[in-house]
């Protein structure tokens, strides 16, 4: 597929571009927002990983050294809302802001001053969060699944404002998500039929859709657990008729697709990135559609898997593992694809592909952890044990954040118009790689031996193994470091590069020039194949 | 079908290379439930080993010998239909073959019929409360309340940690071997999760809801576990210990129990009408607090601001003393205080509020005898 | 179709999403904080929150001229008129899905948490242990812990809503081929009509919730009913005053001579948010206060 592009400056010049920071403040620009969204999910990523840091000093040995068990719970919370609705999601947001209006051939996105307010939003949201963390009695401790009671009646008073910052962010969330499916859907350029849309922008037309569907109920949820802890309702609370397991099902409902909201944009940037550097089309890129559209779908009806020990009838229980085990299939047939279309390519390995490696490889050990989790019987052995810690961060680590590191570094020298260093990114590959695995792996081991999640402190049998996932934590937290400082030199300067950066690469993204203009497309590229 | 027999000869190695027991894998436990768990456990993870095998020699082998460094020149095709059809099936009958030991598993643990012994758990914050209702189709008529036993000097690091570091309460669950024990699991507070590993029995204990379990152990022995669900800041220090013994024994064990509850009603009722002195209740009452109170209101006394209110100078603690006794007794409905009036005996929660009454400057000089809790329990029944 | 496209109107700078970040912010500080003072000395958090509801009245109206002034002076395209439509589709569909988290606590409370309480399924022990002598019902007029209140009725109050709101359906859908038609006199009644018909149900249901807690006992304390039944009219009470607002400024602006046959997106997203109301509240009906 090519695309002829004509630059027509002329129909933008009534804009008088602000400039200094009212640039950022008023802007419209996708670009623009999308760079705020990137570096605001690094500096989240940041701040979410050195709470992460946190937890791991204080379990590097057994008792209690660095912090006080109800600091540790808050430490364990806000990271983990830090990392998912800081870091990740906004990075993926970013990565869609900057690139689908390129990748559709559309000028910008469709609603460009709701873009604006969903960005802002955020800023604003995270530090109530973490403002909440410095006052009387604390932030939220009851895990980022705030599960009633514990987040109801028992919680401190702070935890208005923790609802109250969970509402921003899922109203950024659903602005963001329709204005994904309003320029998908509408912006277009002419002859970008269906079936010739990027992957990225295909896996992202789906997780918009799951976000529009979810993200309300998670609103639902929280206004609920405002009513019980405040206004005297009982939905949780069996001494009004209502139910704890209630708020579980209403959660997970929300929250099963949430994680699939992670990680089905990680699926659209490696189906781009292996192509590119195997030199070979996708394989099979009816199939990935496919597939993608069933993993959404198979993500509404399985979120009790993550309440098996809540006691629930055993035909739900049956129904659950069954459905959960089925999510196997497509998200094998999406790995299966990607083997398919290195098989008989012509590879090399720049860093976004070694990124895009990994990440196949061990998203799919943390798949098959997945799996090992749906299993009913079993999953009362390993339910609330580091075993799922460690399945969770191969998914989300390993997956979700290596998959935005190898875009990020795909599409750097678009953004900035220089390549970045590459030693330097090479260094920051290796070293994550083998630290990150240092550091969950044998997470899996201190699981089955029996070590549950979110305690401050251990028995002994479990001393060894925590003090080398601790050990390969700040290694790997340090290796992040080369990151900052690779796409900071990135920004700065460096060899000048093409418009098409990569040789194997496709798309209309490579048809523009390299830092890509401020305005991409003021007339719609024609589209060629 | 040689794959079939390749699995199997795994499985039957399985055990072998499983690193079963070790710091490593789970552990087959005692039970036969627990052992089918393992089983299964370990056909699933042999499986996806297999698969991921395949999947990953495939790729680097595609990795190695089509890079382009070795002059590789892509090829053309980009679908078939035939193997994306094969790569769907297969993974689905694999799947089925998961599903079948699994569900004939589960169905197995869901059945709580024909227990001999019914045990009632109560989780609360930070403890597990036994109550033995039933035992051989008569009434138990014994509970107690099971709290951590390891001492904070050795949590602070200021000793040094026993072998069963975090994983010690003062009153274990006492259980038959060789029979069938039903667990109800519910709690007082929040949601708090029953867990042995060794019998592969996790619960969660749901504030107004009934959960059942079920265990037959087929060995005498202790056994270790911990809440699995987060129930707040002490979530961590909240162990399980189960002691399984030989049916005589545990019936030898259960009158015992019997006894000393009569016993201790007894010598509560001799109780009120003495006079303890002051040192004898501060002693005693330290003691408690630390080992029931400290948790929240914190070995100062100091609280945490926000979230437990400090007992120092705290207007109940120094204020009308009959108000203090019974805060403790009946504790605050809806809140983290619990009631404690069935928890502890007259002795001990007249030591208690003395002991607030008289600590970290709340210099009331007040004591407070049994008999006077005793009356303000009375003023409610 | 390229013609169209070459039209496309990407806003210059605007200050005004920024100005609602700050908006929502004081407001989400604000209630969170009123909400924490409740019953306390303090009441910063409510200074906050009308500052908060303040700065985002002036957002709106500013971004509104914006918008207006824009759609006025004909830099929209027809591509952007398809844009704001699909976007006020989604974002109806995002509202559904609030409404779904609340009716899916209405039915799990109705068809498991209740019965479960009364012992049904795998929870005999539940009932026999802890509840015992609890009825389960629905509506539920006894809590397991012993608090009573009584059922609203359909007939009354909620029946004559149903109609009101069945009937201003109809009635901004006459608007609607009113205004395609060019018929402004009839737009104008049916616009008036519709929302007084939305001002009437809101009137109504303030009468039905006072007649709830003074004569019937039923509060948003009285156990699992009560929660359902305020939470669920609740927000769908607040929807209507929104949608009621909705059509109020739509009504304004078609008296000032606003939209026109083919340029009418404002009108059409407030009407489909009627609907929707409309259509939220028809759910209500049968599953609140008939069934
Ligand atoms: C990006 C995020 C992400 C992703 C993609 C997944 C993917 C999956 N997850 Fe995971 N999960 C989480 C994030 C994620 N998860 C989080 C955050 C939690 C914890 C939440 C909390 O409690 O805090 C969790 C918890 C969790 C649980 C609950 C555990 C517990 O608390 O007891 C379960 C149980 O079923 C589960 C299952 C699965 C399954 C089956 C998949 C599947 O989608 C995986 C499918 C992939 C593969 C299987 C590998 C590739 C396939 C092949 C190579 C084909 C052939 C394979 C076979 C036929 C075997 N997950
Ligand atoms: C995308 C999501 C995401 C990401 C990226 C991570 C990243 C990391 N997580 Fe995360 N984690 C979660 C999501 C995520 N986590 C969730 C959802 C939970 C569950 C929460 C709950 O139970 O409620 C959780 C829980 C969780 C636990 C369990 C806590 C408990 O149960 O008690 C642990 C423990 O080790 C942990 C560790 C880490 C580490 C070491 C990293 C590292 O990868 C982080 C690396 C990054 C940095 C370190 C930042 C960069 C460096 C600096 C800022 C410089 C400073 C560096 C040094 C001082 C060395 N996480
Ligand atoms: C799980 C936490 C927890 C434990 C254990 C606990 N308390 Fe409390 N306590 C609280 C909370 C929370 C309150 C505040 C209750 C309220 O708001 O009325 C409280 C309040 C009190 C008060 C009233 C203080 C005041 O000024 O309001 C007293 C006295 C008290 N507790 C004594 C005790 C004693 C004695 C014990 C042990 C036998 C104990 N508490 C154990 C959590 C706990
Ligand atoms: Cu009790 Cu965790
Ligand atoms: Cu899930």
């Amino acid at each position: 597929m090519t695309a002829v592009t004509e630059d027509n400056h002329d129909s933008h010049q009534e804009h008088h571009e602000a400039t200094g920071i009212k640039r950022w403040l008023y802007t419209t620009n996708h670009k623009d927002i999308g760079s705020m969204y990137l570096i605001f999910s690094l500096i989240m990523f940041l701040i979410g990983g050195a709470m992460a840091m946190v937890i791991r000093a204080e379990l590097f040995q057994p008792g209690l050294q660095l912090v006080e068990p109800h600091f540790f719970n808050q430490m364990t919370t806000v990271h983990g809302l830090i990392m998912v609705f800081g870091a990740v999601m906004p990075a993926f947001v970013g990565l869609a802001n900057w690139m689908i209006p390129m990748m559709v051939g559309a000028p910008d996105m469709a609603l460009p001053r709701m873009n604006n307010w969903s960005f802002w939003i955020l800023p604003f949201a995270f530090s109530i969060l973490l403002a909440s963390l410095f006052m009387e009695g604390g932030g939220p401790s009851f895990g980022w699944t705030f599960y009633a009671p514990l987040s109801t009646t028992y919680s401190n008073d702070n935890t208005a404002l923790f609802v109250f910052s969970v509402h921003m962010m899922g109203m950024s969330s659903i602005m963001g998500a329709i204005n994904v499916i309003v320029t998908i859907v509408n912006l277009r350029a002419p002859g970008m039929t269906w079936m010739k849309l990027p992957l990225f922008v295909w896996t992202w037309l789906i997780t918009a859709f799951l976000l529009i569907a979810v993200m309300p109920v998670l609103a639902g949820t929280v206004t609920m657990v405002l009513t019980d802890k405040y206004f005297g309702t009982s939905f949780f609370d069996a001494m009004g008729g209502g139910d704890p397991v209630m708020f579980q099902h209403i959660f997970w409902f929300f929250g099963h697709p949430e994680v699939y909201i992670m990680i089905l944009p990680a699926f659209g940037i490696i189906s781009t990135i292996v192509p590119t550097f195997s030199r070979k089309k996708l394989f099979g890129y009816a199939s990935m559609v496919y597939a993608t559209s069933s993993i959404a779908f198979l993500s509404f009806i399985v979120w009790a898997h993550h309440m098996f020990t809540t006691g629930m009838p055993l035909a739900g229980e049956l129904f659950f593992m069954y459905s959960t085990m089925l999510i196997s299939v497509p998200t094998g047939v999406k790995v299966f694809n990607w083997v398919a279309t290195m098989w008989r390519g012509s590879i090399s390995f720049e860093v976004p592909m070694l990124f895009s490696i990994a990440f196949i490889v061990l998203f799919t050990i943390g798949g098959f952890s997945g799996l090992m989790l749906a299993i009913t019987p079993a999953d009362f052995q390993y339910h609330d044990t580091y075993f799922v810690v460690a399945h969770f961060h191969y998914v989300l680590v390993t997956g979700a954040i290596f998959s935005i590191m190898a875009g990020v570094y795909y599409w750097l020298p678009k953004w900035t118009g220089y390549m970045f260093d590459i030693t330097l990114a090479k260094w920051h590959f290796w070293l994550s790689l083998i630290s990150v695995n240092v550091l969950f792996f044998p997470m899996h081991f201190v699981g089955l031996a029996g070590m549950p999640r979110r305690i401050p402190d251990y028995a002994l049998q479990f001393a060894d193994f925590n003090a080398i996932i601790s050990i390969g934590g700040f290694a790997f937290g340090l290796s992040q470091l080369l990151f900052v400082a690779v796409v900071y030199k990135c920004i700065k300067g460096g060899d000048k590069v093409p418009a098409k950066v990569w040789e194997g690469a496709e798309g209309l993204e490579w048809e523009v020039d390299s830092p890509a203009p401020y305005h991409t497309f003021s007339t719609p590229p024609e589209i060629k194949d | 079908m040689g794959v079939v027999r390749f699995t199997l000869w795994l499985i039957l190695l399985a055990p072998q290379l499983s690193f079963a027991n070790s710091s490593l894998n789970m552990r087959t436990g005692v039970t036969d439930i627990s052992e089918n768990v393992y089983q299964l456990h370990m056909i699933i993870f042999l499986i996806c080993c297999v698969i991921g095998i395949i999947v990953f020699a495939l790729m680097f082998w595609a990795i190695f010998h089509h890079r382009k460094s070795k002059g590789a020149k892509p090829a053309q095709f980009h679908e078939s239909t035939r193997i994306e059809i094969l790569w769907t099936a297969i993974p689905f009958v694999i799947l089925i073959v998961m599903a079948i030991p699994a569900t004939k598993t589960l169905i197995a643990m869901e059945d709580t019929s024909k227990a001999d012994l019914t045990i009632k758990i109560t989780g609360s914050q930070w403890k597990w409360h036994y109550e033995y209702l039933s035992y051989n189709g008569e009434k138990g008529d014994v509970d107690f309340y099971s709290i951590l036993s390891t001492p904070q000097d050795q949590i602070k690091n200021k000793a040094a940690k026993g072998e069963n570091y975090l994983l010690e309460v003062d009153k274990p669950l006492v259980i038959p071997t060789d029979k069938k024990v039903r667990f109800l699991m519910t709690s007082d507070d929040v949601i708090h999760s029953w867990w042995v590993p060794d019998f592969a029995v996790k619960k969660d204990a749901n504030p107004g809801f009934i959960n059942e379990a079920w265990a037959r152990v087929n060995e005498a022995g202790t056994y270790r576990g911990q809440c699995a669900e987060l129930c707040g800041k002490d979530h961590g220090f909240m162990p399980v210990v189960v002691v399984a013994k030989a049916p005589e024994e545990f019936d030898a064990w259960l009158n015992d129990a019997k006894q000393s509850k009569q016993n201790a009603a007894q010598a509560d009722q001799a109780l009120l009408s003495q006079t303890l002195s002051k040192d004898e209740l501060m002693t005693l009452g330290e003691q408690v607090y630390m080992a029931s109170c400290a948790a929240c209101h914190q070995p100062t006394g100091l609280g945490l601001p926000g979230v437990f209110p400090g007992l120092k100078g705290s207007p109940i603690a120094v204020g009308d003393v009959n108000a203090h006794i019974d805060m403790v007794l009946h504790g605050t409905p809806g809140t983290a205080m619990q009631a404690f009036a069935k928890q502890l005996t007259l002795k001990q929660l007249a030591a208690i509020v003395t002991y607030e009454r008289n600590a970290w400057g709340n210099d009331t000089g007040d004591l407070v005898q049994p008999n006077q809790v005793k009356a303000r329990m009375k003023g409610d029944e | 179709m390229k013609n169209e496209y070459e039209k496309y109107y990407v806003p210059a700078q605007s200050p005004w999403p920024i100005i609602g970040a700050v908006g929502l912010f004081f407001i989400a500080v604000g209630s969170g904080l009123s909400i924490m003072q409740m019953g306390k000395e303090a009441s910063s958090g409510v200074y906050l929150l009308l500052a908060g509801i303040a700065v985002i009245i002036y957002m709106l109206f500013g971004w509104f001229k914006n918008v207006i002034d824009e759609s006025m002076s004909g830099l929209y395209s027809k591509q952007l008129d398809i844009s704001f439509r699909q976007g006020m589709a989604w974002f109806i569909l995002s509202e559904v899905m609030f409404f779904f988290a609340f009716f899916g606590a209405l039915f799990y409370a109705r068809m498991l948490s209740v019965p479960w309480l009364g012992g049904a399924d795998n929870n005999a022990m539940t009932h026999e242990v802890l509840w015992n002598g609890f009825e389960a019902v629905w509506p539920l007029l006894t809590t397991p812990s012993g608090e009573t209140t009584q059922a609203m009725g359909w007939q009354g109050l909620p029946l004559i809503n149903t109609l009101i709101l069945l009937t201003s359906s109809v009635t901004v859908h006459f608007a609607h081929v009113a205004l395609e038609k060019n018929k402004r006199a009839q737009l104008k009644i049916f616009m008036v009509l519709t929302v007084l018909l939305g001002v009437g149900f809101l009137t109504l249901q303030v009468e039905e919730y006072i007649h709830a807690y003074q004569e019937l006992g039923l509060t948003l304390e009285s156990g699992i009913y009560g929660n359902t039944f305020f939470m669920l009219t609740g927000f769908h009470g607040l929807h209507v005053t929104l949608g009621t607002i909705m059509l109020f400024v739509v009504m304004l602006r078609i008296f000032k001579g606003h939209l026109s046959a083919n340029n009418h997106f404002a009108f059409l997203a407030a009407a489909w948010y009627w609907h929707f109301v409309d259509v939220v509240w028809l759910c209500l009906f049968m599953f609140v206060y008939v069934i």
